[in-house]
């Protein structure tokens, strides 16, 4: 069984390669097979099923939730496969004579139809309601495809979206239905919950789940008002919608609703949906259907109102578990024989009026006519199909309809709470309905094939179609006519097996349904209204054309399409405008919503697990020294936002860096005092570069709102910072991982500068990235200011221009002439370069490090720059630092690289003591080398930033 | 202590969410100091000495917040200096520092 799911969709993938190979044949060949082999399968397995021997196969899929693609064949689900792979057959054959394969991309067109057999399969054989969801949505999307197929034409594309619109949120309501029952059975399986019937049924959440699940059924089966997809996704192929569209897809939700019947039908409340809404469906689209004047529209319409027919069948048969009584159940069998009935007729009908599209190029049964002299054949066609559909003897439609009309007048007898008016009230509906499906079906035969033939058809010459077009729908007619005259063939081998399914409750153990279904019985009731709805339908057909019913149409504004329409549009609209009501395109805007988003959840998790503590006696104790140090960071933090000019503000928070500095040295974390320290200095010394060329300050106005609206942000989150600060400082302490860097800091690394050891050995692939990352950004910075992206690729030659004029600009300039600087810098500048390298070296264990020497050397750099001049610093220290940073990366890669050729995984460091001059004994480790790359990386970063920055001058300012 | 950093973030969100890129890039750089301040914090303020080992103790700061502080700090240096550049670079191209303004600029 997996195998015969599994078949459509591996011919799917395999579909576009093998079309290749055999470039000769219409690829609708190399499918046909497929559903063929299918349909022989599963007809050898009628007689097991028959017997009471349902076929079940299972595979584990996801067992921790309960979801297995297991398989179960029984009578209800054998009838589907059978519809499916057989009528998927006859479809493939006619298609192969219907599409042009040079005309058309005919690969993709057998795609999606094998997808969606697969998928079709799937949904009426698994036994899991997940996978059957699965599957389910799986065939509203192929349908998607297949309607958009013709996908320039914006009708198709329409058609699609609204088909998909439907039947997915159908879909979803059906999934939660699902859910609920898995809430009350505790598993997916459609046979472990029937095991459970009792709890289910004596459950609140039954009513739910069956809304939901009718939801879902009633959209894919087009029942109204959900009805509106249908007879737009007619802009699919014609083998589509014959398909698709009458025989297979839209008969899913007939199948869940038959398939969840046992648990539902004791309930008087899915009686009347199911009844009513099909009822409804029934009259209306009987009705509609003979205001059509495009012959697929008709189709379609008849579609919807057979398929109405069927589901009050359903509906009406469950009288037979309310009451007990086995006399309702005739209503059921009806369903069944129908469904099998429509599937012919309207099979036969679609190819019909196919054949005479593709001949005619046309299906407005107002310019169509008198084809009965051209088209002998395909006008047989078309009779026995609207003969059967109009319920005419010998046809099979003609028992479907008789047992119709039995089951509505069996109604009669029954004791429903509430709704005798209602129940006497059916079988006018029903004959009412009746006499619109005879209607329609005359005026889509003889408007078609009788009377004069019409000038003007976009082809010429109508003739007979190929014999391919004609062999498929002839088989269903003649299908039509056997059951008509032979319908016990079907009453034993499929129809009693599927009331089984839907019905168990009303069997005892090895019986089986009983159903004989004749042609005659003598002068009954509905022989009587057989005559009337032919009396009737025909004096309505005669007076058809002086009725006028066609021009009386409705207003478009009263159709359910157009309040379809109009709710997309207004949630077009809706969706639009509040989306754009917050995402204003301010960064100011997004990041109120970032910090007011972190203040809920971070302050709502504080919060729920009672973290807010304000006090516990454990605090390290408080020294003068940092209650001041504190102070004044936080008093410079404050003067910020009221610096009146920009040299200010930049000071006040290089102020709270080097009381942050000063922090870190009180916090016993040296390397962190130096680090930032320097990068403060060289942050500064950044700043004012820039400065030259950046902005005053502008007193701006801001209005009060907004700036309170700023300040409670702002407060919010440092009030935030505050308590969790506290909070970690209260609550109950973490085993710190430390530990270990601390004990084998030595022994495996070999350095006693913790920190460093860490950076450059334990985590060393982390600091790799990261001078990766300063690398990258200081390549930013240099494309940004060096490399102007002017249009027109005249960029090297204004900036070379550029460069000409700021060369002049500056020698005027005068040359900081503070000679103390000077004198100093000239000493100072080697002093620096030695202390750096003393840093670097000591790193290992004493705080020190490549980063710390890095930015000390860099910061030599820089006051000679601003000593003397940026340009002579760039002459005295002639290195390409962008060429650095590069070489620097390279070395620290390359230590990295290199432990693998002594067999150890990336950057593992060896270590060994050596004695070196001046610095004394050290262990000279690897990891010395690539901290030698972090040195290197990091000063060629900060010089070309600092100098990229420090030679622009802004002077080609556009 | 706790409070300090409490400022320093308040300080900050407010300094970002002003109109002019300065202000905002001081701002980032003031909750960078305020992270760096809190991560100090989580790993307990001062509980012994220096990670440098001597051999002579066993109590050690904490060396793991250090490192990552060190990291951060090296970090927020290439991507401060990254964001004034930007900001230079788009005062000179579009003549205004205003963050408001900037988005003006880009509708038009």
């Amino acid at each position: 069984l997996h195998a015969a799911i599994l078949a459509p969709f591996l011919f799917a993938a395999g579909l576009p390669l093998l079309a290749r190979l055999l470039r000769r044949i219409h690829p609708g060949w190399v499918v046909f097979p497929v559903p063929l082999a299918l349909f022989l399968y599963f007809l050898r397995n009628i007689p097991a099923v028959k017997d009471g021997q349902p076929v079940s196969e299972s595979v584990s899929w996801i067992p921790s939730l309960g979801i297995h693609l297991s398989l179960y064949m029984d009578g209800l689900s054998l009838l589907f496969v059978l519809l499916i792979s057989g009528i998927g057959s006859l479809v493939t054959f006619y298609s192969i004579f219907y599409m042009d394969r040079r005309k058309e991309d005919i690969n993709r067109f057998y795609v999606y139809l094998l997808l969606f057999m697969g998928a079709m399969l799937g949904v009426v054989l698994t036994d899991n309601l997940m996978v059957l969801y699965g599957f389910w949505e799986l065939t509203s999307i192929s349908s998607f495809l297949l309607i958009a197929f013709w996908h320039r034409r914006d009708r198709s594309k329409y058609a699609a979206q609204k088909s998909l619109l439907i039947t997915v949120i159908g879909g979803l309501a059906m999934f939660a239905g699902f859910l609920l029952f898995y809430l009350m059975t505790g598993t997916f399986s459609v046979r472990e919950m029937l095991a459970q019937i009792g709890t289910i049924q004596g459950s609140p959440l039954l009513i739910p789940a069956m809304l939901l699940i009718l939801l879902g059924a009633f959209t894919k089966s087009a029942q109204f008002p959900f009805h509106i997809w249908l007879p737009d996704a007619m802009e699919a192929p014609t083998p589509v919608s014959a398909y698709l569209h009458s025989a297979t897809m839209v008969k899913a939700g007939l199948y869940v609703v038959a398939r969840f019947s046992p648990f539902f039908a004791g309930e008087p409340i899915w009686f009347w949906i199911v009844s009513l809404t099909g009822l409804i469906t029934l009259l209306y689209a009987s009705f509609q259907a003979t205001r059509q004047t495009d012959l697929k529209a008709i189709l379609a319409y008849s579609t919807v109102s057979q398929l109405g027919l069927i589901m009050s069948l359903l509906g009406l048969g469950s009288a037979s578990v309310i009451h007990g009584d086995v006399a309702y159940t005739k209503a059921t069998a009806a369903a069944v024989f129908h469904l099998i009935n429509h599937a012919i007729f309207k099979g036969s009908l679609f190819m019909a009026v196919g054949i005479v599209d593709h001949e005619t190029g046309t299906r407005d049964i107002r310019k169509l006519g008198g084809l009965i002299a051209v088209m002998p054949i395909t006008f047989s066609i078309a009779l026995a199909g609207s003969f059967s559909m109009a319920g005419l003897p010998p046809f099979s439609g003609f028992l479907s309809k008789e047992m119709f009309f039995s089951a509505v007048l069996g109604l009669s007898n029954l004791e429903m709470s509430g709704g005798q008016i209602v129940l006497a009230f059916i079988p006018a509906a029903a004959w009412a309905a009746s006499v619109f499906t005879f209607l329609y079906s005359m005026l889509l035969l003889f408007k078609t094939f009788a009377g004069p033939r019409k000038p003007g058809l976009p082809m010429a010459n109508p003739h007979e179609p190929a014999l391919g077009m004609l062999v498929p729908p002839v088989a269903l007619v003649s299908l039509a006519v056997v059951f008509g005259l032979f319908p016990n063939l079907l009453s034993e081998t499929l129809i009693e097996p599927v009331m089984a399914s839907i019905l168990p409750g009303l069997l005892e153990p090895n019986q089986s349904f009983l159903v004989s279904i004749g042609m005659w019985h003598g002068w009954t009731a509905e022989v009587w209204m057989t005559l009337g709805v032919i009396l009737a339908g025909t004096a309505l057909y005669v007076l058809y054309g002086k009725l006028n019913v066609m021009e009386k149409a409705v207003p478009e504004r009263f159709s359910f399409s157009f309040i379809y329409d109009r709710c997309l549009h207004a949630f077009e609209k809706i969706s639009a405008s509040l989306t754009q009501s917050y995402m204003t395109g301010s960064i100011r805007h997004y990041l109120i919503y970032l910090f007011i988003f972190v203040a809920f959840t971070v302050g709502g998790t504080l919060f729920a697990a009672k973290g807010i503590r304000w006090f516990s006696g454990s605090y390290a104790p408080v020294t003068l020294y940092e209650t001041v140090i504190a102070a004044v960071m936080v008093l410079a933090a404050l003067a910020v936002p009221f610096a009146r000019s920009r040299l200010m503000s930049i000071i006040f928070t290089g102020a709270v860096g080097y009381m942050v500095t000063l922090l870190f040295a009180l916090f016993r974390a040296p390397d962190l005092a130096l680090t930032q320290l320097v990068v403060e200095t060289v942050s500064v010394a950044l700043f004012l570069l820039c400065f030259l060329h950046l902005p005053k300050l502008e007193k701006k106005f801001v209005s009060k709102r907004r700036k309170m609206a700023n300040l409670a942000v702002s407060a919010a989150v440092g009030a935030l910072v505050t308590l969790v600060a506290l909070a970690a400082l209260a609550g109950p302490s973490f085993d710190t991982i430390s530990h270990y860097f601390v004990k084998e800091s030595d022994e495996l690394a070999g350095g006693k500068n913790v920190v460093n050891v860490i950076l450059v050995d334990f985590r060393g692939f982390d600091t790799l990235l990261e001078i990766t990352v300063l690398g990258i950004a200081s390549l930013g910075i240099y494309s940004l200011i060096r490399l102007r992206m002017e249009p027109g690729g005249t960029s090297r030659a204004l900036a070379a221009e550029a460069g000409r004029k700021a060369d002049e600009r500056r020698a005027v300039l005068p040359r900081s002439n503070d000679v103390m600087l000077r004198t100093v810098t000239r000493s100072a500048v080697y002093i620096i370069l030695t202390f750096s390298l003393y840093l670097f070296f000591a790193g290992h264990n004493a705080p020190g490090g490549g980063f710390i020497g890095a930015l000390v050397a860099a910061a030599a750099l820089v006051l000679l720059a601003i000593a003397f001049d940026i340009r002579l610093a760039e002459q005295t220290v002639p290195i390409n630092f962008r060429k650095l940073t590069a070489a620097g990366l390279a070395v620290a890669l390359l230590t990295g690289v290199g432990s693998f050729a002594f067999g150890q995984p990336f950057l593992s460091h060896a270590f060994g003591h050596f004695d070196l001059p001046i610095l004394g004994e050290t262990e000279l480790a690897t990891a010395v080398l690539f901290d030698l790359g972090v040195y290197m990386t990091v000063t060629g970063v900060a010089m070309t930033i600092l100098l990229t920055i420090g030679k622009d001058d802004g002077s080609w300012k556009s | 202590m706790a409070l300090s950093i409490g400022v320093l973030f308040a300080v900050g969100v407010y300094l970002i969410l002003s109109r002019s890129l300065l202000r905002i890039i001081l701002g980032t750089s003031l909750v960078t100091h305020g992270t760096h301040l809190l991560l100090m914090t989580v790993s307990r303020l001062k509980t012994g000495a220096a990670p440098i080992l001597n051999g002579q103790t066993e109590q050690y700061t904490d060396p793991l917040p250090q490192a990552l502080i060190l990291t951060s700090i090296v970090i927020s240096f290439g991507v401060t200096s990254f964001f004034f550049v930007l900001a230079y670079r788009a005062y000179q191209t579009l003549g205004t520092d205003d963050a408001e303004r900037l988005k003006e600029g880009q509708n038009e």
